[in-house]
């Protein structure tokens, strides 16, 4: 009998839970609408929480991302895409004339974002304009020069890229598998800097695949995001090439002994951007997303960035993080006048835009790196 | 009523062909068509040309990797083999039939966790700072480097193929006739013939098999030799992966995975007529 009440009383628990279980979605529904999905195309960490949680909750949206993971893996999956897939696209800055003239973002409204307060190094930002039509607007960047690990190397030996010969690191030297960025800094190193270590004359790219050629005793591997996380936190690269803060700034809050310089040579800037793509129809809240990473609270947020670091293009945002966190803007070089300010930087002479190569085409470039890869 | 009767096996073999068409033949075909594709602006577009060969096979660096790959195939195979087969003789013919059940279920076990998760594990064990440099340290020896190096993707390998290298050899090793062997030492012959031209020679099947397989699994394998040999350097499937990341090069992808198709079934039939091929 009492065996029987029991099971009659789980029944009806189990029913009641069901039941319940069942109608709350319907009673959310009737309490508050669906929230609004922008599907964004970004490298990973722009939609998570830490970044867009605070937006979504304010406006009832909900972003869906689909991370990549570089430009070309980028183009690809947008090629794949019927038109109007994505809403909102982020995109490194080299990236975006080949987007543009492929027909995969709209022209954008210069009026309805706030270019005042942007650093005049970064109000026309080449490639996001054709003459006064705006494709993409700046949210964030960062700089690659030399990440070394601390213990071992020191930031005088580390201000040249030279420090990637040093004796000391040898078979320790790891490389960002990604042409690009290693091949733009030996050329930067071989001199290369009017007009850009990307523009350069056949002889002068003959010389940097002779340069980078004479760097394969020291590489100790090549590694993708994860990999360059794990080789410079557990000591087995001692230095790295193609990277900066983006990865030595999250490690070092983690405690590792590593950071990153911009090197008397110069630097290389990667530079992302927020493009509309094209076909969306919710123009309105992607500006207002838009406007609100651009703004000091956003800026502040796409600084400390979970996922990679990144620096802010905005005075405003200099301002923000000044008050906000000051070691973190003393760390990354937003204080005017600071020896990495990249403001400072850019006066000098000593930083450069990743750009894809001018003269060569780029199969030319990711050839060569195959064959260094395997020389 | 006799129709349906024929009908009937073709039934039972249908799934297994609609299977190996969809799934293999298929693929297969779409995969060599679109190694004659190009690609503009990241796109793919059918074509019949014959640039991604010339391009790829033309490349020192592909055939460097492809050495490199076959090469350490080869020797995955040959060290799974020798490493795996004392282990695979006592258990063949020296423990008892249980201890042999539990000895197969814990070489099974391996496989229950992910292989990828594995590697990562060996990522630590294997650094500099790691573990076994530290044991090594204390014997005042080392640190040795192990991790991006040939010696790392070979240990990645063996993680990958060994237990089941040891399962293959255990089983044909098992299945030889004892009375063949009582029968070599009732004749004279001495343990160390016996080995040879009693055992192995009955074995050879599993043994075979078992050395292709490594070879198989390791010559594919991309895991090891990025997350453990550090891209030091590049085999095909790194080379593949290179390729399909730059430009979305898919149809030279697929000219590289080709390539590796073409090198797998020579070396599968090569040890099949081995194994199952008439003795001298």
């Amino acid at each position: 009998m009492t065996r029987s009440t029991f099971t009659l009383s789980r029944r009806r628990l189990l029913a009641g839970a069901a039941g319940a279980a069942l109608t709350t979605p319907m009673i959310n529904r009737a309490w508050a609408a669906d929230p609004v999905q922008i599907n964004m195309l970004a490298w990973y960490g722009h939609a998570e929480p830490d970044i867009v949680a605070e937006f979504e909750a304010a406006n009832n949206v909900k972003f869906v991302p689909k991370y990549y993971a570089g430009g070309d893996n980028m183009l690809g999956l947008i090629a794949q895409s019927p038109p109007g897939t994505y809403d909102l696209i982020l995109s490194d800055a080299e990236f975006v004339q080949q987007l543009n003239m492929a027909g995969y973002i709209e022209e954008m409204d210069p009026s309805l974002y706030p270019f005042d307060d942007f650093w005049p190094e970064y109000q026309k930002f080449p490639g996001h304009w054709t003459d006064d039509q705006l494709w993409s607007v700046m949210v964030r960047f960062g700089l690659l020069g030399v990440s070394y690990n601390s213990d071992v190397m020191t930031r005088e030996e580390a201000m040249s890229y030279n420090a990637f010969w040093n004796p000391k690191i040898t078979g320790k030297l790891g490389h960002f598998d990604w042409h690009l960025p290693s091949l733009g800094q030996i050329s930067l190193l071989n001199g290369n800097r009017d007009p850009s270590p990307f523009d350069i004359s056949e002889d002068a790219w003959e010389a940097v695949m002779e340069k980078t050629l004479s760097l394969k005793p020291q590489v100790g591997g090549y590694f993708d995001y994860g990999g360059t996380f794990a080789s410079l936190k557990n000591g087995e690269m001692l230095a790295m090439a193609g990277i900066g803060d983006w990865i030595t700034g999250v490690l070092q809050k983690d405690g590792a002994p590593v950071a990153s310089v911009i090197p008397e040579e110069g630097g290389i800037q990667w530079t992302e951007s927020y493009s509309i793509g094209k076909g969306t129809t919710k123009h309105e809240i992607i500006n207002k997303f838009i406007n609100y990473m651009l703004s000091p609270e956003g800026q502040v947020k796409s600084i400390k960035m979970a996922a990679y670091p990144g620096l802010s293009p905005l005075k405003s945002g200099w301002k923000a993080i000044q008050e906000a966190d000051p070691a973190e803007a003393k760390r990354s070089g937003l204080i005017e006048g600071d020896d990495q300010s990249p403001i400072k930087l850019l006066s000098e002479g000593r930083l450069f835009f990743r750009d894809i190569p001018r003269q060569q085409d780029l199969e030319d470039w990711n050839d060569f790196w195959s064959e260094y890869k395997t020389a | 009523m006799s129709k349906r009767f024929e009908a009937y096996p073709y039934v039972w073999r249908l799934p297994l062909l609609i299977w190996q068409g969809l799934f293999f033949v298929g693929p297969l075909i779409l995969m060599v068509a679109m190694s004659f594709w190009l690609v503009r602006n990241y796109r793919m577009e059918p074509d019949f040309v014959l640039k991604n060969w010339d391009r790829m096979l033309g490349r020192d660096y592909f055939w460097n990797a492809y050495w490199v790959t076959l090469w350490r195939a080869t020797l995955a195979g040959v060290l799974a083999s020798l490493i795996a087969f004392p282990a695979s003789y006592a258990l063949a013919f020296r423990v008892s039939e249980t201890t042999r059940r539990w000895a197969i279920f814990f070489l099974i076990v391996p496989f229950f966790t992910s292989y990828l998760v594995r590697v990562y594990a060996w990522q630590v064990l294997l650094a500099e700072s790691g573990p076994i440099n530290a044991v090594l340290g204390f014997g005042g020896l080392g640190p040795f480097t192990m991790l991006n190096s040939g010696f790392g993707a070979m240990v990645g390998y063996m993680t990958l193929v060994l237990p089941l290298v040891v399962i293959l050899q255990t089983f044909s090793l098992a299945a030889i006739d004892r009375n063949l062997i009582e029968a070599a030492w009732n004749l004279g012959a001495s343990p160390r013939e016996t080995l040879f031209q009693v055992i192995l020679p009955a074995a050879r099947i599993g043994l075979i098999l078992g050395a292709t397989f490594a070879f198989i699994l390791s010559f594919g394998d991309f895991v090891s030799p990025f997350y453990l040999g550090g891209s030091k350097p590049p085999t095909l499937s790194i080379l593949i992966i290179d390729t399909t990341k730059s430009g979305q090069q898919w149809p030279r992808a697929a000219v590289v995975a080709i390539m590796m198709i073409a090198t797998l079934f020579v070396a599968a039939f090569a040890a099949v007529g081995a194994a199952y091929g008439r003795r001298k």
